[in-house]
């Protein structure tokens, strides 16, 4: 079987804060369809690379190409923030939840439609009275956010505001949120963190549904059983470099790995792919 | 009696070309969170356009009060977006993500800078026209005291619950509205979701200028004369009034206005005219010792 097209290809990615590198020339690519992770120690720099790839920070110097099926390529490097979602179609979470805790979950869905919802400022002013077909594209919008909480299961809670979700409904939703974007790459920043055996077993599911559904997945993530269940291709990053890179498999048995690990004396980030799914 | 409804009506007035120049005020802040002291004088150079529109449209010849007034309000709204979008560009722009105070400066700079412009461009003397909206109808009579309430009183009161209730009705339920709320609460977060955050501020100091020009041209209607610096006075009164109706909330920015407007009307006709302001601004600081988060203002969510 042919490996599938590459959607990021990160080449030579160099950042560096003063005379700190949190990354040194790294390469990798995700393919189309799959779900890659990218473990590492702490402060090994896996969120420095997923500042990069969404706009956050400017590399150093380096590339991250992204192409799409049409064959589009945008250098994320170089789109302005908010471009990097409306036309290179990326998404991303945080590891601390950035939710709008004043909105309601059902808006917090709407928001991330507004590109939908509102091609042109002139189209914006027509909605407030109603015009320019502004009805018909809201009542899409609308479907396709209550499609997305039937999903993560928080339909019944449309209309409280965010802030008021339990934890682990607070996750879920910044996923719904940021796959309604309709995004190709979606980047996850530790989604398990915090949550129950049950509810990483339940995110796994979502996000194998979300591959399924066609949007590739790039993941950085502690919990060892939700990376070695899901994962299709595992990066592995310490001090900045790219240290071991393939399959679960591979990746479990590389020395290189363990040594990292082990090194950092935290027995919970050893690869241990079978105790989430027992403890649920 | 008579004498105190003519106050309350009078008051209700006032308060409520406060309130509307106080929505802009409350809007830039619910985004940005910076006050726009350059608002009020937003405010006083859409007077201005709006009487250099009415002159100019009665020198071709237009004398229907309706359309003259109609046509002068959407070229001074019109020309005062233009006013309100290029402040933001040049001066609170390049100063985003600086200290604080940074951009609180450079707008009190934009108010001197609009202040001293119209003063050199017009003069400093003051404008009056006639009244264009004449007659009244009277309410009751006791005594020989007739209470009045003038059409131009009426036209102030629908006029702006009207706009309160579209901004409203803009900020809660359409895109522009969310993506402003969205901005307001976490500017990078909205920025990942594609949304165009600086068009989005953009946008809402464009409204802002529209809003303060409608109470512009109200205020030449009202007491027919205007001046330079009536930006200056008018816009510390709105800000009091979106202060004291919690800051970010478009009703709490009227209601605030009604509170400062009948507050100085009523000290005025019971107390005495020259300590009105002094009554005014001591209910504000009462009010903020009690209720720190204004009349209807929410209290702060803790960013993380």
């Amino acid at each position: 079987m042919a490996a599938p097209a590459p959607l990021l290809e990160v080449t030579h990615l160099l950042m560096r804060f003063g005379g700190l590198t949190a990354v040194s020339d790294l390469d990798f690519v995700a393919r189309t369809g799959e779900i890659t992770a990218v473990i590492g120690p702490n402060g090994a720099g896996k969120t420095t690379v997923f500042n990069c790839i969404t706009g956050f920070y400017r590399p150093t110097s380096g590339a991250l190409a992204l192409m799409h099926a049409d064959g589009h390529r945008y250098a994320l490097e170089r789109l302005p923030g908010h471009q990097i979602a409306r036309r290179a179609k990326v998404a991303r979470t945080f590891q601390n939840i950035r939710l709008f805790a004043g909105m309601t979950v059902l808006e917090n869905l709407m928001v991330a439609q507004h590109n939908a919802l509102m091609p042109s400022v002139v189209n914006g002013l027509l909605a407030v009275f109603g015009l320019g077909g502004h009805r018909a594209a809201e009542r899409v919008a609308l479907d396709k956010a209550r499609g997305w909480l039937d999903t993560i299961g928080l339909l019944d809670r449309a209309d409280d505001p965010a802030g008021a979700l339990p934890y682990g409904a607070q996750r879920r939703l910044e996923i719904a949120r940021a796959m309604c974007i309709d995004p190709v790459l979606l980047c996850l920043d530790e989604p398990a963190a915090g949550l129950n055996p049950r509810e990483s077993e339940e995110l796994s599911e979502l996000l194998t549904r979300i591959r399924a559904g066609g949007c590739s997945i790039l993941l950085i993530e502690h919990d060892m059983g939700v990376v070695m269940r899901i994962s299709d291709h595992i990066v592995v990053l310490d001090h900045g470099k790219k240290i071991s890179d393939g399959t679960p498999a591979e990746v479990r048995a590389d020395p290189r790995v363990i040594a990292a690990y082990l090194g950092e004396g935290d027995e919970d980030e050893e690869p241990a792919p079978h105790d989430a799914s027992a403890a649920a | 009696m008579a004498y105190a409804l003519q106050q309350l009506i009078n008051g209700v007035t006032l308060g409520m070309i406060y309130g509307l120049i106080a929505v802009g005020y409350t809007m830039v802040y619910g985004i940005i969170g910076m006050i726009n002291f350059a608002h009020g004088d937003v405010f006083m150079v859409g007077a201005f356009l709006t009487l250099i529109g009415l002159v100019l449209l009665a020198g071709f010849g237009i004398t229907s009060v309706p359309i003259a007034l109609a046509l002068a309000f959407i070229a001074a709204a019109a020309l005062s977006a233009i006013y309100g979008w290029t402040i933001e560009r040049v001066a609170y722009r390049p100063l985003r993500g600086s200290f604080r105070l940074a951009p609180l400066i450079s707008a009190i700079g934009m108010s001197i800078v609009l202040q001293n412009f119209v003063q050199v461009s017009q003069g400093a003397r003051d404008y009056n026209i006639e009244p264009l909206i004449p007659g009244s109808i009277t309410v009751m009579t006791q005594g020989g005291f007739a209470v009045e309430l003038s059409w131009m009183q009426v036209l102030i009161t629908v006029v702006t619950l009207a706009l309160l209730a579209v901004f409203t009705w803009l900020v809660t339920r359409t895109p522009l509205g969310r993506a402003m709320r969205a901005c307001e609460q976490d500017l990078k977060m909205a920025s990942l979701l594609g949304i165009d955050t600086d068009r989005t501020i953009s946008l809402t100091f464009v409204i802002g200028a529209v809003l303060a020009t409608a109470a512009g041209m109200l205020f030449l209607l009202y007491y027919g004369s205007i001046n330079f610096y009536i930006g200056f006075t008018a816009g510390v009164k709105a800000f009091t009034a979106a202060v004291l109706g919690g800051i970010g909330s478009l009703p709490g920015a009227v209601l605030g206005g009604l509170a400062i407007g009948l507050i100085e009307s009523l000290w005025s006709g019971y107390a005495s005219v020259p300590y009105k302001n002094v009554a005014a601004f001591s209910v504000l600081a009462i009010v903020l010792i009690f209720m720190p988060s204004g009349l209807l203002g929410r209290a702060d969510i803790e960013k993380v």
